[in-house]
């Protein structure tokens, strides 16, 4: 598959997302798949950050290796990216503020100077150089020069005529001006729009959440700014309150996590979300959801830690809080979803499985997942596919039924599930217990008895959960010489491999996990007993899926780590090398 | 119609005898059903310690949540479902010491409940230490020379931060507690009630007879105007806050009108599917 990848780079606050973000959104309304992936420091303006787009036939889910085109806004770009750039690679610059370039030594690149902040400039406002730098791109590239004209519109109607024409003009002039002198450069890679009429979505992880949570019914969500978690908060206020979902921003991810869960005590859905940091803070309260049995959903996005870490990196070190966090013993389930698609349907699904178990649900993504856009085709993702399943709510008449005072909220069954009533109705009055309780949910410490059959009552509840349809994916042959394991946003870099694994003649598999916790040791088992090498890929310091699969299913000796906490998403190349495959299955 | 019976379960209180948190409970079970309310539709959130237990003598639909998170635990309760009566009980060390960050945000936004403190200036669940509303110099298993911090000024903070109601009440005057409580949660927005209710078994200080010879009662005082903010703050500096009575109220927004996605309609009672034609709308946002 042709893919083409062009990034554009610069001191941050100077237009980089909104370059990168019309370039990327254009061409997917073009019929292109597109993966985008944002690279920015924690401050607001200076610095380097730069936005990288992956343009493809059918959908991807990874920025790419390598670079075919470079815009420069400054230096620093040049400095820290052009490595990156193929032999057949594009340099484009602003030769009006880099009047002289240090060019690396031995770059084998087309250059291409353009005055782009000039251009604007004299067009009306430099702020349009992103506009000239689209128009560039576009040339090069061999699209036409009205590619854009439509989003120009829709982006900049409200603020007038003349603001539309303006920035349709920048696009041309930066068009015409690399059609002059540069042409379209036929070297590029030049893949075709995907011939499935178009009209695919262009959403991040963090926007699929919110959708999920939409489509569930989730009218509620209550969170805390943190990076790389904050859109799915701006995504709630952006749609929630249309349909009457209240969207409250809390003094901290204490109170946030504990109002989802007086929310969900009072019978809407509601969620939060949170990082890293946040998901520390939370541990308490994800504790009081599983003693009290009350529904509880979190996404958890995660970035490099410990501590407050690197906010705007990706990493996938949170595995071990999300399995075992919080003190005592609760039930609990923890989604790991691996595309932009399972952001929403996993989303969806946690509402369901939090109502049914009445317990804390969390899903948990990365930076990498939840901020890079990417295109899904069209009815990739449908609210009607989503189920809506509220568990064992007793009805007014069921309640009606029984004596006063004679509803048990904590009722021991067998399946360890008690029936919920809802404040409001009547009958069904219950105090929602952080205490050890009994039965009819009145506080009991002293008996051991009822402490035993309670915690057992709590703890059998996911005895019915069937992690088949949700747990884990497998693509491969039932006996593999390697078979490479991954969970969350390292899903396509994997594939990616395995595919190039596979072209040279290996027999490889890839097991892709997407619940942890309980986790799916059949499934695992089955799928892993046939290979006679594996290669856990995970994106931190000391392999927590990989102790997490021998601790439930063991393979001891077969088990091998790939392992990456830099804070940048795996590479292809890094996931072929790091596991010395190249030598050992005959790259 | 409910009566005060109604709002009483079978539990018997495990307070000390001559705890001051059963006239608050009794008043609180007077006030409801004075004003008509029944047990389904009033949620009593309550946090940890002595005073958290109320949740457990009071029939109505309860959260006994945890230490210091009453407040965010009930603003849940209240956002899901506007219609119900919510009530947020907990004592000055839940409320004052690990909650004192709650508190102060939900008084910022003006949620629509009731907050009752029963303020006893001690940790007695725990067996006797210094609390946030311990007078400087107290002495306790934590503070044996003394304590060496202010006491936490939790009506003055209400005020300064925006509270809509303040009042405090004493355990002593069961009375005023149950007209004082009427008066909150009649009231629209965050109505804060600090009942002074003394713990017979540690303090040995702050006693029925301390607080009787030091409160005064601005309910009965004729110029008292609880709209006057500077006039409330000078009498609480006055007393060193030794008042009860109706402190301070004004009229605010109440939250759940003004917040991002303020509905008529409780979020706990909408619709959970969106309109087809709304889902495909909102997929083309995202092209």
């Amino acid at each position: 598959m042709a893919t083409l990848t062009w990034k554009v780079g610069g001191a941050q606050g100077e237009g980089i997302d909104s370059t990168g973000d019309i370039f990327a959104t254009a061409l997917n309304r073009m019929g292109y798949y597109l993966f985008a992936y944002r690279h920015f420091m924690s401050l607001i303006k200076g610095g380097h950050t730069n936005y990288k787009v992956r343009v493809a036939e059918s959908p991807v889910g990874y920025h790419g290796d390598d670079l075919d085109i470079l815009v420069a806004f400054d230096q620093r770009t040049i400095d820290e990216n052009a490595h990156e750039l193929t032999e057949d690679g594009v340099l484009i610059y602003d030769s009006g503020k880099l009047k002289s370039p240090v060019i690396p030594d031995g770059l084998q690149v087309k250059l291409c100077p353009v005055p782009v902040t000039d251009m604007a400039k004299e067009l009306g406002s430099p702020i349009m150089k992103n506009m000239v730098a689209s128009g560039v791109s576009a040339a090069i590239v061999g699209l036409s020069a009205d590619a854009f004209d439509s989003l120009i519109e829709e982006r900049f109607g409200k603020k007038g005529e003349s603001v539309v024409e303006s920035n349709k003009a920048a696009v041309r002039a930066g068009f015409e001006f690399a059609m002059d002198r540069y042409g379209v450069l036929k070297k590029l890679p030049n893949p075709q729009p995907a011939d499935d009429g178009g009209g695919h979505l262009f959403i991040s992880g963090n926007e699929a959440v919110g959708l999920g949570a939409l489509a569930a019914g989730c009218r509620f969500l209550a969170a805390y700014p943190i990076t790389p978690a904050t859109e799915i908060m701006y995504t709630a206020l952006a749609h929630f309150p249309k349909y009457g979902g209240k969207v409250l921003q809390a003094e901290d991810e204490i109170a946030a996590c504990i109002m989802a869960i007086g929310a969900n005590y009072a019978g809407v859905r509601a969620m939060t979300s949170t990082s890293g940091p946040g998901l520390s803070l939370m541990q308490e309260a994800i504790g009081l959801a599983g003693i009290s049995e009350t529904p509880l959903v979190i996404v958890d996005v995660m970035r490099g830690g410990p501590g407050t870490g690197l906010p705007t990196k990706t990493e996938q070190s949170d595995l071990n809080e999300l399995v075992y966090g919080s003190h005592g013993e609760i039930p609990r389930i923890v989604l790991t979803p691996s595309t932009v698609e399972e952001c929403f349907y996993y989303t969806a699904e946690a509402f369901n499985l939090a109502e049914k178990y009445q317990c804390p649900v969390i899903v948990a993504t990365d930076l990498y997942l939840g901020m890079s856009k990417q295109s899904v085709p069209v009815g990739a993702i449908d609210f009607e596919k989503v189920t809506i399943d509220r568990g064992e709510l007793i009805s007014d008449e069921e309640l009606l039924a029984l004596a006063p005072g004679e509803y048990r909220r904590y009722a021991v069954t067998e399946s360890g599930i008690s029936k919920r009533s809802i404040p409001g109705q009547k009958n069904g009055r219950f105090v929602a217990m952080s205490n050890e309780h009994d039965e009819g949910a009145n506080e009991e410490i002293e008996d051991p008895e009822t402490r035993v059959q309670q915690m057992a009552k709590r703890m059998r509840k996911l005895d019915a959960f069937d992690p088949s349809a949700l747990g884990v994916e497998y693509d491969g042959p039932e006996t593999t010489e390697l078979t490479l394991v991954g969970f969350g946003s390292t899903r396509a870099q994997i594939g990616e491999a395995v595919k190039q694994l596979r072209e040279n003649g290996a027999k490889v598999g890839h097991l892709q996990i997407k619940v942890v916790k309980p986790f799916p040791d059949a499934l695992v088992k089955r799928y892993l007993s046939g290979a006679e090498r594996i290669v856990v890929v995970e994106n931190n310091a000391t392999g927590q899926l990989a102790e997490l699969i021998r601790a439930r299913v063991g393979f001891h000796d077969k088990i091998h780590s790939c392992l990456k906490f830099s804070g940048d998403p795996f590479t292809v190349e890094e996931i072929l090398a790091h596991c010395k495959l190249k030598q050992e299955v005959g790259l | 119609m409910a009566t005060m019976k109604d709002f009483r379960t079978k539990n018997k209180p495990t307070w000390c005898p001559g705890c001051g948190d059963f006239t608050v409970l009794a008043a609180l079970q007077k006030a409801v059903a004075e004003l008509g309310l029944e047990p389904e539709q009033v949620a009593l959130v309550s946090g940890i310690g002595c005073s958290g237990k109320i949740s457990q003598y009071f029939n109505s639909y309860g959260f006994h949540s945890l230490h210091g998170r009453s407040l965010p635990t009930a603003t849940g309760v209240k956002l899901a479902n506007q219609d119900l009566t919510v009530i947020a009980a907990g004592g000055d060390g839940d409320g004052y010491g690990i909650g004192m960050g709650h508190f102060v945000h939900t008084v910022r936004r003006n949620i629509d409940i009731t907050y009752i403190v029963m303020d006893n200036h001690i940790y007695g669940l725990t067996t006797g230490q210094t609390s946030p509303t311990s007078d400087r110099g107290f002495r306790s298993k934590t503070s044996p020379q003394g304590a060496a911090e202010e006491p936490v000024k939790a009506v003055e903070t209400a005020i300064v931060n925006g509270a809509s109601f303040v009042a405090q009440a004493f355990s002593g005057d069961v009375k005023q507690m149950t007209h004082i409580f009427k008066e909150a949660i009649s009231h629209k927005g965050f109505a804060l009630v600090n009942c002074f209710s003394p713990c017979v078994t540690f303090n040995k200080v702050n006693t029925y007879e301390w607080f009787k010879e030091q409160l005064v009662n601005v309910d009965e005082l004729e110029d008292y105007q609880p709209e006057d903010v500077d006039h409330a703050l000078r009498v609480l500096a006055e007393t060193k806050g030794t008042v009860t009575g109706i402190l301070y109220k004004q009229k605010r927004p109440v939250y759940h009108e003004v917040m991002s996605g303020a509905s008529d309609v409780a979020a706990a009672k909408l619709d959970l599917r969106l309109p087809k034609e709304e889902q495909q709308a909102l997929l083309q946002s995202f092209r």
